[in-house]
């Protein structure tokens, strides 16, 4: 088949250049990760707070940014700001964009955490004389953070494939190139299938990893 | 920024029709889809609790490759590479509303699979034994007594699903379908105002997701019978 | 008259464990049968052979007679399928440990389920059969709670009630009184009784020793996957001949 014919002729080419978004996927994805894992704990401590003037603008926020799709805050972002005089690169408004999002699924992931182990932990905690902060500090989210290691493990995965969206705002990442390269020799085939195949080889391994990651949760119970 | 206001005033009366009568076309991929993805996502969760070595295999590989590729790259691969792969047939009737519905619909049912399956394996084994003991047939404990179980089990994280659909949407603009997005888009650049316009888009999104977010988590605390 | 219940050297094995070691036994109608024994030796794999929950790996059962759970193919024999074997299931009342209600039907349907889409009985019919199983085991109060409203020893009798409605030739008991607290025993075993006396033909397999006594007219003891000991409840309860009876009642006696 031309397929394949395809494939063997050009596969080199178009693998090489498919590669060279690689770098800026990966970019992304960890940015955007490391901003959620950081801005999203404070969105989760905001809305698990006693004080409805901190809970009820993180339950906004969480709500707005899980309730509308991701393309359209990278838009906002990329497209909106430049309006109100921040001019951010596809890179940056990639990473900030999909930060912002992810910590709304964040706060979610580490209140689910949290709350799981709350009670009687915490309860114990004050009676020993601790503040609740310390309790929170040295208690409460050191125990979290082990149950919560599989799903921010499973959300990263959902980060890496959420980089392809980045794409309509023009940074170079891997479907980005892919693009350009159809539109160039109009192999779409070959191409977006080989696209397909570099997330994969991304994505398969993390998700196996987080299948073990249970199973081993679940033994600790 | 500050202008906000006032360009909402000026425009809103002529943007927001234009955008709500996309919503339908929204609704209607996410419906077609969604459909598509619960049928896909039954036969794949049957398969791999079938005993046939073979249709195990083949749903865990669907599976696994359904939700390991993001989706944009899925609707990529749907629509343009079957027209490629065989020319001589003819595509005439293969539009971006077909190409969007299969390929939600089938990252939609790698990742329903997941969610019947632990459905259906969740169910004590001594439930089915139980229906079994009283003589009943395979078929008949499924249909009495596993699938009514399975269901209620199953509909919280499906209710999600459908949430999450409704807004992955807009990523069919990327392979030219009319809807919500693709239509903010044009009325965006055509009238220089991208954050006015993306702004509202984003707002009707929200009008959409967060009541079914509401109903989805009031299904979640009503469907949980204790064992 | 054939025995109701005739099981003929079985043999089980799980992989690498040979769980039954040739099991022969006699069932006559109406009789009581209780099986003791330390926990590995067989007796609930035994009780799950009956009803074919477990295809066992040699030997056969008859039912009033006939072979269940096989047929004939040439000179050997092939296991029948789960489809095939619901028609001879009909016939075996099985009371599972753990009950194994269906938590999305009420008692009452709980206990009419299996008559209407097994046996076929109308509604009405079925739910008269279902409401008087349930009066039965004195739970006609409770024809329309679900199972999580229902104490431990309350749902073994809707369990029970369930396997009643089918009116089954042979009733199994895999433990019935295991899993619940100790207060709740007494009323299973009520209605256990009450069944024995109305003359059902019952193999239970149980740690109430005493009960065992009262209500069989044979007590067999297994050990190791073999049928060790077996007699009246005088001989082998208060009497036991082998060393290993002998043990493991002491055992029992000293808890």
């Amino acid at each position: 088949m031309r397929f394949f014919e395809v494939l063997g002729q050009k596969g080199e080419y178009f693998l090489i250049t498919l590669l060279g978004g690689w770098p800026t996927t990966v970019k992304v994805a960890a940015g955007a990760l490391v901003f959620a894992l950081i801005f999203g704990l404070v969105i989760a401590l905001l809305r698990l707070s006693r004080w409805r003037a901190f809970r009820i603008p993180a339950i906004a926020y969480i709500e707005f940014f899980r309730g509308t799709p991701l393309l359209v805050q990278l838009f906002v972002i990329y497209f909106g700001l430049p309006d109100a005089g921040f001019e951010p690169t596809p890179l940056q408004a990639a990473i900030v964009g999909m930060g912002l999002n992810g910590s709304a699924y964040l706060a979610e992931i580490y209140r689910a955490g949290i709350e799981a182990i709350h009670r009687g932990q915490m309860e114990a905690a004050l009676s020993l004389g601790m503040t609740p902060a310390r309790a929170m500090r040295y208690i409460i989210l050191p125990q979290a953070m082990r149950t919560m290691l599989p799903p921010i493990t499973s959300f990263s995965i959902v980060m890496l494939k959420d980089t392809a969206v980045v794409s309509v705002i023009a940074a170079p990442e891997i479907m980005f190139y892919a693009r350009n390269l159809v539109t160039e020799t109009l192999q779409s085939a070959v191409i977006y299938c080989m696209a397909g195949a570099l997330y994969l080889c991304m994505t398969v391994p993390m998700a196996r990893l987080v299948a073990r990651l249970e199973r081993s949760r679940r033994a600790w119970q | 920024m500050l202008e906000l206001p006032k360009v909402y005033a000026e425009h809103i009366h002529i943007w927001l029709p234009e955008l709500l009568s996309y919503v339908e076309t929204t609704l209607r991929i996410a419906a077609v889809a969604f459909a598509l993805a619960v049928v896909i996502g039954l036969a794949a969760a049957l398969c791999r609790t079938s005993r046939s070595r073979i249709l195990k295999t083949i749903a865990a590989i669907y599976v696994e490759v359904g939700r390991g590729l993001p989706i944009v790259v899925i609707l990529y691969i749907v629509y343009f590479v079957p027209p490629q792969l065989f020319p001589g047939a003819s595509w005439g009737w293969f539009n971006a509303f077909v190409g969007s519905v299969i390929g939600l619909g089938i990252h939609g049912g790698a990742i329903l699979a997941e969610v019947f399956r632990s459905g259906i394996e969740a169910l004590h084994s001594g439930q089915r034994e139980a229906a079994l003991s009283l003589g009943m047939t395979p078929a008949k404990a499924m249909a009495y007594i596993i699938l009514p179980q399975a269901v209620r089990i199953v509909l919280p994280p499906v209710a999600n699903y459908a949430i999450g659909l409704l807004k992955d949407t807009a990523l069919c603009s990327l392979i030219g379908m009319n809807e919500l997005m693709n239509d903010a888009k044009s009325i965006a650049f055509a009238e220089y105002q991208p954050m006015a316009v993306f702004v509202l888009a984003a707002a009707i999104y929200f009008a959409m997701s967060y009541p079914l977010s509401l109903v989805a988590r009031h299904l979640e605390a009503r469907l949980s019978f204790g064992r | 008259m054939a025995p109701l219940l005739q099981i003929v050297d079985l043999h089980k094995r799980f992989l690498e464990l040979e769980v039954l070691t040739g099991v022969s036994l006699e069932v006559a109608r109406g009789e009581k049968v209780s099986i003791i024994g330390p926990s590995g030796s067989g007796k609930t794999t035994l009780l799950r052979c009956i009803n074919y929950l477990e295809k066992p790996t040699a030997g056969h059962i008859y039912i009033d007679g006939k072979l269940i759970g096989e047929k004939q193919v040439n000179s050997g024999y092939v296991h029948l399928s789960d489809r095939e074997l619901a028609k001879e299931r009909q016939e075996i009342g099985f009371v599972f440990q753990r009950f194994n209600l269906f938590p999305h039907l009420t008692a009452l349907g709980n206990v009419t389920i299996a008559p209407q889409k097994v046996l076929g009985l109308g509604r009405e019919e079925a739910e008269a059969r279902g409401r008087a199983m349930l009066t039965k085991v004195g739970l006609a109060h409770k024809i329309d709670e679900y199972p999580e409203r229902l104490s431990g020893g309350q749902q073994q009798r809707v369990a029970i009630a369930r396997v009643l409605a089918m009116q089954p030739k042979l009733m199994l008991f895999d433990e019935a009184t295991s899993a619940l607290d100790p207060e709740l025993i007494g009323e299973v075993l009520r209605v256990m009784r009450q069944l024995a006396e109305e003359g059902s033909t019952m193999v239970i397999v149980t740690h109430e020793i005493q009960f065992a006594g009262e209500v069989s007219d044979r007590v067999i003891f297994m050990d190791g996957g073999k049928i060790v000991e077996q007699g009246p409840p005088r001989d082998v309860l208060l009497n036991p001949q082998l060393p290993r009876t002998r043990d493991f009642l002491k055992h029992l006696q000293e808890r």
